[in-house]
């Protein structure tokens, strides 16, 4: 059988692993690690793991659920507005998904629990149906989880016209076709793009050629580099300390294998948490025996004769001899496919409005195109209408559920995507999670708990007022941070609480300026009339 | 005479065999102020908010309706169960948290994970011995019979008390818990607090004593024996930590498994539709968590500091009390909440409470109650309730029958035709 546990809404109660724990483990105080693919005669125990679940967060397989609690209601209004064919266009019109991981699988279920009867086609450029990333850089690493035993549960029967293993190439959007690389057109009257991103390659080709370079983003990504652990290197070089490559150096090391770090910036997991916090996570890798070096790049990497890395040399001077290197430089977007096709589409992402409804390159709303996940960048109202890319599994679900209801409802029947961004990872038996944005905040306070325990909670603020809170250890009290979050609390927060630290005075929270992400790609607008003006993309890629 | 308030007829002995009308009325104001200066909180979102809310203590030694009560006893530095020290149940982080974690370490995960589900077999041998029990007679008694004895019989098991000692505790433990009657005037009931638990103190040092003497292979012994990461508990903490486990290990789960065979008595059709597919006992103990509750709200907590709710400004240092058994059935929360929906979707209920403090030994509950109910569906032929409602156990907040007898035509083997006592 297959689960997915949302880890998003998971507060570590612990309970799934008491019940069945063969399938469900803890590690630390609340990081819940699980099968995905456990054994039919865990089937019991894990229904009980399921229906004990406080906050509901575990999803079996062609679980026998009721049909959807409020079932979808069509008043005679929003069926006759209805992207102008109403409810002709829920019975029969033809919705195609371009990309079919967590986001296009969700906005599927979605559309068929709301109704939509129509032909729904699923276009996926990996030959693998829809399956599940984040235990790849966690269970999948350590040996706990084959990496083909990821597929996501399906909540439902789809009855979806799947194209796998071919990418769409190029969208005519005059013809409403999405061309594919089979040469194969197929024609749409609405169309999500969920294309989500891929992982940023070691910039030099020959280089990322040896054997044991490698990105993490794939089921094959993750077979290989679990092959290439289990040999025992000599020593991993993870190039980067975000999350994938923070979460790479734990399994490393709860693999008994040495790791070294090399991160630019002055700590990890800066770019997400900001240099304070960072600070902390850099600590925790220290403890548990990673060689971490910051403000540290890698210059070159080497192969021997056969084309196997040997040796990486560092921009402090050192070489180190490692087997393997795993480049965790962030994503890209894979957005290259609508070049030329009309949408705002580029090195950011596609943009959207935040009803998930693309804006074409002129910033005009489309009717009948929606972007959700990875891939898009919308506005968030709770920050200042900032166009923001949040790249969270959570976000994958809540966006695909919210382009999909749109896709089908009328326009006064449509619902913004609102959700508070929220993130978790685990490392080093320590669960990271988050609430809010705090790339936006200008300060930070630890106010709860202590770091020195590892057990606490960090709120982040920007220009008096509170936009997210970090928990390590902690994640049963996030959920009291995130009203404060949509309702603009002041920060610092100065209310008595319990677990005060003797120290919560707010600190600049240290995030690197912020990236220009549309350096790549410039905007010129041509025309001298208002009919006449309009906005054009150029490339201007350094090659 | 003035009416009495809503919270009074709660409280009223007379209203315990249907309280639910009364939190309907409770729920119309979803924070309350009471005439002593505590609050009452009534809805879903509210309660939910505030079990997870930093601003809300649980420490008992904060609590001024706490100590109103000690100081109308005329006592001073009593604990917050029958004459315990404080244990986890009544603190804040950090100590909360590590003195929890101590215990979890022999009781659950991370540590010790499998314990709990290893003891499936051993319940599944325990009901199947009681329902044996049961076969020359034509009445039963659910509490005495079944709802009291198994899970009393598994927590003595798991703590290492030994069998003959229930007989002892069972005396202090009634007295401890009509105590926490609110009903009850404060000075009477603190009183025979302090006597039953300088009783139930000595009967737990004995047992604490006789298990570092000679450790056997149960949680007591390896809670007095182990010294983890963080140490060993104090003594004293020992003692109140070993009591609490005793007593909340099992009162509990006699009401849920009490008020779950009354509900499904009072629902024939539910009944029948869990002899007919045992697998319903899961989600279906998770609806009685929500529909008849074993713990009926949560006194003492503490506003540290003024909290905006619902229309109203709790000010810090007031009493609340978390009412969760009306938040269970608000209908903002839930569909149909007055009907009980053994396979209701997306059960999210105040049942064990919530946020650090969510019960300890909700696992063990689940899985008794679900074994529990499925052999008394499918062992027992024709049972008939004797009176509805049944009598009750004198407390509004540990609330439940104090017997329920009920007629029965005979009993079934456990392979009998509808399953063998276990939830498939």
């Amino acid at each position: 059988m297959r689960l997915v546990v949302d880890l998003t809404k998971c507060q570590g109660y612990a309970q799934c692993a008491f019940l069945a724990p063969d399938v469900f483990t803890i590690q630390g105080d609340e990081a819940l690690t699980y099968d995905p693919a456990p054994d039919e005669v865990q089937r019991t125990r894990i229904r009980r793991a399921a229906a004990a679940c406080p906050v509901q967060a575990i999803r079996l397989d062609q679980l026998e659920e009721p049909e959807s609690s409020q079932p979808p209601t069509e008043t005679p209004g929003a069926a006759a507005a209805s992207g102008g064919n109403g409810g002709t266009f829920k019975r029969s019109g033809r919705i195609v998904v371009v990309g079919a991981s967590l986001t296009g699988l969700r906005a599927a279920e979605r559309l068929r629990e709301e109704g939509f009867t129509g032909s729904l086609t699923l276009i996926g450029e990996e030959t693998h149906e829809p399956y599940d990333r984040p235990p790849l850089s966690k269970q999948v690493l350590a040996g706990a989880v084959r990496s083909e035993d990821t597929s996501l549960p399906r909540r439902r029967a789809l009855d979806v016209d799947w194209r796998l293993g071919v990418a769409a190439t190029g969208l005519d959007l005059a013809a409403r076709q999405v061309e594919l690389a089979d040469g194969s057109r197929i024609g749409f009257d609405k169309l999500l793009i969920a294309t989500g991103v891929r992982a940023r390659s070691w910039p030099n080709a020959a280089e990322a050629a040896l054997v044991g370079v490698l990105t993490l983003r794939t089921r094959e990504d993750a077979g290989t580099l679990r092959k290439l652990l289990a040999g025992r290197p000599r020593r991993v070089l993870v190039i980067g300390a975000g999350f994938i490559g923070c979460e790479v150096a734990s399994v490393c090391r709860e693999l008994g294998l040495s790791v070294t770090v090399a991160e630019a910036g002055p700590a990890p997991l800066g770019a997400a948490l900001g240099g304070v916090i960072g600070a902390i996570a850099g600590e925790l890798q220290e403890e548990n025996g990673v060689d971490l070096r910051c403000g540290v790049r890698v210059v070159s990497l080497e192969g021997d004769a056969t084309g196997q890395l040997c040796r990486a040399h560092l921009s402090d001077g050192t070489a180190l001899d490692v087997d393997v290197a795993v480049t965790a430089l962030g994503a890209v977007r894979n957005a290259e496919w609508l070049a030329g096709s009309g949408l705002a589409s580029g090195p950011w992402g596609v943009a959207c409005d935040a009803g998930c409804r693309a804006f074409d390159v002129n910033g005009l709303v489309t009717d009948d195109v929606f972007v959700a996940g990875d891939a898009s960048r919308a506005p968030q109202p709770m920050f200042g209408y900032q166009f923001l890319a949040v790249e969270h599994w959570g976000n994958a679900i809540t966006q695909a559920e919210v382009a999909a209801h749109n896709m089908v409802s009328g326009e006064t029947e449509r619902w913004p995507h609102l959700a508070v961004p929220k993130f978790w990872s685990v490392q080093f038996g320590t669960e990271i999670k988050s609430v809010g944005v705090p790339s936006v905040a200008d300060e930070v306070a630890i106010v709860q708990g202590s770091v020195a325990l590892r057990r606490f909670l960090a709120v982040y603020g920007y220009k008096g007022r509170i936009v997210a809170a970090v928990a390590f250890n902690q994640n049963k009290w996030l959920e009291f941070y995130e009203p404060l979050i949509e309702q603009a609390a002041p920060f610092p927060p100065t209310f008595r609480h319990v677990d005060e630290p003797a120290e919560a005075r707010p600190v600049p929270a240290g995030f690197p300026a912020a990236a220009n992400p549309t350096q790549d790609a410039t905007v010129v607008v041509t025309g001298h009339y208002p009919n006449e003006r309009r906005a054009r993309l150029t490339d201007r890629r350094v090659p | 005479m003035s009416q009495p308030s809503t919270w009074e007829q709660i409280l009223d002995y007379a209203n315990r065999a249907n309280p639910y009308p009364f939190y309907e009325e409770l729920r119309k104001t979803p924070v309350t102020r009471l005439p002593d200066g505590s609050y009452l909180v009534s809805t879903y979102a509210e309660i939910a908010a505030l079990l997870h809310d930093p601003r809300v203590s649980s420490d008992i030694e904060r609590n001024p309706a706490a100590a109103a009560m000690r100081a109308a006893a005329g006592e001073d530095g009593e604990g917050d169960g029958p004459g315990m020290t404080p244990t986890f149940l009544s603190m804040d982080p950090p100590d909360h948290d590590k003195f929890r974690r101590i215990t979890m370490r022999h009781f659950g995960p991370p540590t010790t994970p499998g314990r709990v589900a290893g003891m499936e077999a051993r319940m599944t041998e325990i009901v199947t011995d009681l329902i044996d029990n049961m076969a020359a007679r034509s009445r039963i008694d659910v509490v005495d019979d079944l709802a009291y004895p198994l899970p009393v019989t598994v927590i003595c098991e798991l703590l290492g008390v030994p069998p003959g000692d229930e007989q002892r505790f069972r005396v202090w433990v009634d007295v401890a818990l009509q105590s926490t009657d609110p009903g009850l005037d404060p000075e009477t009931q603190q009183k025979k607090r302090i006597e039953a638990g300088k009783e139930l103190r000595a009967f737990m040092e004995e047992l604490v004593d006789a298990h570092r003497r000679a450790p056997g292979n149960d949680l007591l012994s390896a809670m007095v024996t182990d010294d983890g990461p963080e140490g060993r508990m104090p003594d004293e903490q020992l003692v109140g930590t070993g009591l609490l486990l005793l007593i909340a290990g099992h009162e509990t789960t006699v009401n849920l498994i009490s008020n779950g065979a009354l509900t499904l008595l009072r629902h024939p059709a539910e009944l029948q539709r869990l002899r007919d597919d045992p697998g319903v006992a899961i989600p279906m103990v998770e609806e009685l968590l929500r529909y008849e509750p074993p713990v009926h709200f949560v006194p003492f907590r503490t506003a540290l500091d003024d909290i905006d709710i619902a229309g109203t400004t709790i000010p810090a240092g007031a009493s609340l009390t978390l009412v969760l058994a009306a938040g269970n059935r608000d209908p903002a929360h839930v569909a149909n909440p007055g009907l009980f929906i053994p396979d209701r979707h997306n059960n999210q209920h105040l049942g064990f409470g919530g946020g650090v403090h969510l019960c300890f030994g909700a696992p063990l509950a689940r899985l008794e109650a679900q074994i529990a109910l499925t052999a008394f569906a499918t062992r027992l032929e024709n049972p008939r309730l004797v009176s509805d409602p049944p009598p009750y156990r004198p407390s509004p907040f540990l609330r439940g029958p104090s017997h329920l007898p009920v007629d029965i035509d005979g009993v079934l083997a456990p392979d009998g035709p509808a399953g063998d006592g276990t939830v498939r």
